[in-house]
């Protein structure tokens, strides 16, 4: 299996879909790079010869922000909306949705799972 | 849908007049104007950003432009859920 960028190891997959397997990179990056390279978006992650891995690391490091990078400007963003103390920054600290949903029922995501409360209205009781 | 480009982030007028005029004075200035944009000028001065009730002070960092002076002032108080045993007090 080939080694692109550090730790990340694509399969035996097509080539479009093993990039997808690196953070940052979704179907249409992976598209992306596939023809800006003329690698065949078909062919099997596995067919790339060392020389064309070194070409695709490369490419991939200048033309964007993978991995380590990406999550650490991505914390970053969010340790300054922390840090300024303004109500998005809040909301992260909380643990609560950010973009203004719902939080009476759902938000799981954010909430993890459910804590019950002795003697609390069953959702279908809200109504 | 976001503001078009084209006219600007709103910064409240009378509020960027009144900062440009104070000069070096860092006095708190009041306001009500929670939608006004924070422009770089704002940088160093102080706010009474009004929350619905009262005005909380909020001091301008280099990192809060780009928000809106409403971001920094919050108008819900979460004070915990009612504990059953002790009843509904408060």
């Amino acid at each position: 299996m080939p080694r692109v960028i550090g730790v990340d190891i694509p399969s035996n997959k097509r080539l479009e879909i093993s990039l997808t397997y690196l953070y940052g990179i979704g179907r249409t990056r992976a598209l992306e790079v596939c023809d800006a390279l003329k690698f065949d978006r078909g062919m099997k992650a596995g067919e790339l010869t060392e020389e064309q891995v070194t070409t695709l690391a490369t490419h991939l490091q200048k033309e964007y922000t993978v991995e380590g990078n990406l999550r650490r400007q991505i914390a970053g963003a969010i340790a300054r909306l922390r840090d300024i103390g303004c109500y998005r920054g809040m909301r992260h600290r909380r643990g609560l949705p950010v973009r203004g949903q719902r939080t009476r029922t759902n938000a799981r995501s954010r909430k993890g799972p459910k804590k019950t409360v002795a003697g609390k209205k069953s959702v279908k009781g809200m109504k | 849908m976001g503001r078009s480009l084209k006219k600007g982030p709103f910064v409240e007028p009378k509020l960027l007049a009144k900062v440009r005029a104070m000069g070096a004075s860092r006095d708190p200035i009041k306001t009500w104007s929670r939608a006004c944009t924070i422009p770089p000028d704002f940088i160093g001065h102080t706010f009474m950003v009004h929350n619905g009730k009262q005005h909380l002070k909020v001091y301008i960092s280099e990192d809060m432009v780009g928000h809106k002076l409403g971001e920094f002032s919050p108008t819900r108080q979460f004070r915990g859920h009612t504990n059953k045993k002790e009843g509904k007090k408060r």
